[in-house]
């Protein structure tokens, strides 16, 4: 009836992570409060801080939007990653998932199309975020290879934020805990260097802010954008958790997907 | 295992948490032929299917589906499957259409879009097509769950309680999809608990009880297997009665519905000689009806039986 193109083991799994991109793709379309919750929030939450809280805080800079803007980009990505472990979790009491593992389909196809659609609304959320800065007065002094790294240090973050968040997904109980889960990664930017200076704040706080992963990134997004680059410890710490992100959240991901599917 | 063989199966076992709940069975299915697997709820049906499908993995024993081990060559064996479990495989936030396409797509055929459009037509379901599936009626999520398992033609279908929950038309149409596939070839292994499916739609029935099969065979020699067919009849009044049966001997009687028990087969040579036997005497039933057991019988006697022989054996 039907003829079969010849198979071959990587364009096969790369053909399978696409088509399940398409269906996550088509799934975070259809749910109006995925989109919302991961591109509009942030949006409403920069208003907030830029326009409501904003003149309160003395950071230093001229400009408020020019010191919030990199920690906003970490926020958004933050604000993304609920949507995807709950919608891993729910995937994963699906029928159609047994459905997968019956077929000649990748393994990894499944977690690769939730990743890179999680990594992808991340990056909307950062566009959409540089976007409404600029129409608020934001003046960086980055040059065209400072923006490249940005955009590289935001995928990077993104891709092992997206990991680790799936492994969260796969390993809750529920959707409802799925989604509890990834609430100390929404958190964290809020204690961070995202709003405020680490050292206007009280000993221990910030202990933990400086230690803390999102810190080193916002301060090497933050070096990127106003062209004076953060010190190399940042940009190395930076770089070292994304990737630890990604490599821990990859492990734990294919190891719990094994056993539970 | 001869070439004939679309699954082979011998001496399967699975124990959860030790307790046993396949305990070694044994079955072969002919190709491009329906075998029922029919037992009560926890008999282990699932648990089949599931190392059939490879699912899950098996503690011991071997299992080929199309000629494949499916310990070690479970690529081969789910490129040669399409299973439709007991609960609809469907993608809910897509539509039907996209569920049936992104099937064709997993299985790299060419001509999809075709493909789709025909399988949307044979399970009428081109109306909804357009529409998400978290839409859908449950009997219209089977049939496209149904649906879904037929694209790229497998020439082995799993079918786990196919017709569950789903009202008589459906089932009709559901038993006719599953003559049609066995008709152009295809192999069908089916679980059931509803004997009448069994008995439509089965070259071969095993009975599964508490993790063993208890009996195998036709439908027809299962149902020997059981002894019970009779001829009933009825009569006017109580001295008719009593006449036909003292020239009945085995007959049992019934003096309140006034009726004669008579054992035998359902042929017409042994049902002309009763009949011949009543009229020799004049005698004259009101009502004539046969008996035969049905797979209810059956199913109740033979799970029955294995209870028996295990209260005996405590």
């Amino acid at each position: 009836m039907s003829s079969t193109l010849p198979p071959n083991r990587l364009s096969s799994s790369w053909g399978d992570s696409m088509i399940m991109l398409r269906r996550n793709l088509r799934h975070s379309m259809r749910n109006p409060i995925t989109v919302f919750q991961s591109v509009l929030f942030p949006v409403v939450m920069m208003l907030m801080f830029v326009e409501v809280f904003g003149g309160a805080f003395d950071t230093g800079e001229a400009e408020y939007i020019d010191y919030a803007t990199p920690g906003l980009l970490v926020m958004a990505i933050s604000y993304g990653l609920g949507a995807t472990s709950a919608a891993v979790n729910d995937d994963m009491r699906k029928g159609i998932i047994n459905r997968f593992r019956t077929m000649d389909v990748s393994r990894a196809a499944v977690l690769n199309g939730h990743v890179v659609v999680t990594a992808v609304r991340c990056m909307v959320a950062c566009a959409a975020i540089i976007a409404v800065a600029f129409t608020l007065g934001f003046d960086p002094h980055a040059s065209a290879p400072d923006w490249l790294g940005v955009f590289g240090l935001v995928l990077l973050v993104s891709f092992g934020a997206a990991w680790l968040t799936v492994a969260l997904g796969l390993a809750a109980k529920t959707p409802e805990s799925a989604g509890l889960a990834t609430v100390p990664l929404i958190m964290l930017p809020f204690v961070s260097s995202a709003f405020v200076p680490a050292d206007t704040m009280g000993t221990g706080v910030r202990q933990f802010v400086e230690y803390q992963p999102f810190t080193p990134i916002i301060e090497t997004l933050r070096g990127l954008l106003d062209g004076q680059h953060a010190s190399t410890g940042d940009t190395v710490a930076a770089f070292a958790w994304s990737i630890g992100f990604a490599i821990v959240g990859y492990a734990w991901a294919v190891s719990t997907f094994k056993k539970r599917a | 295992m001869t070439t004939r063989s679309a699954i082979a199966v011998t001496g399967l076992r699975k124990a959860y948490g030790g307790k046993a709940v396949l305990d070694g069975i044994d079955f072969e299915v002919a190709a491009g032929t329906v075998f029922s697997m029919l037992g009560p709820n926890g008999a282990g049906k699932t648990t089949t299917v599931n190392i059939l499908t490879t699912l899950i993995t098996a503690d011991a024993g071997t299992v080929y589906v199309d000629g494949h081990d499916v310990a070690t060559a479970t690529k081969a064996v789910r490129s040669a499957i399409g299973v439709t479990g007991q609960f609809a495989a469907v993608d809910d936030l897509l539509t039907g259409r996209e569920n049936l396409q992104m099937m064709a797509d997993l299985r790299r055929l060419r001509s999809g879009d075709r493909l789709v459009g025909d399988l949307l037509e044979r399970f009428d379901l081109v109306e909804s097509a357009q529409k998400l599936v978290s839409t859908y009626s449950g009997g219209m999520r089977r049939k496209l769950d149904l649906a879904m398992t037929l694209v790229g033609s497998p020439r082995i279908i799993f079918l786990d309680e196919p017709t569950t929950g789903l009202d008589p038309r459906s089932r009709r149409t559901m038993w006719g999809i599953v003559r049609e596939l066995v008709a152009a070839g295809t192999t069908i292994f089916l679980t059931t608990q509803y004997l009448d499916e069994a008995d439509h739609l089965s070259d071969r029935i095993a009975v599964l009880d508490q993790g063993r099969l208890i009996a195998e065979g036709t439908a027809d020699e299962l149902k020997r297997q059981v002894p019970g067919t009779h001829v009933r009849l009825r009569f006017a009044d109580a001295e008719t009665l009593d006449a036909a049966a003292r020239i009945l001997p085995g007959s049992t009687r019934d003096d309140q519905e006034l009726a004669l028990r008579v054992p035998g087969d359902a042929g017409t040579a042994s049902l002309r000689s009763l009949l011949d036997r009543l009229d020799e005497y004049a005698l004259n039933a009101e009502e004539l009806s046969v008996h035969t057991p049905d797979l209810d019988d059956v199913f109740l006697a033979l799970t029955e039986r294995t209870t028996h022989l295990e209260a005996v054996a405590k």
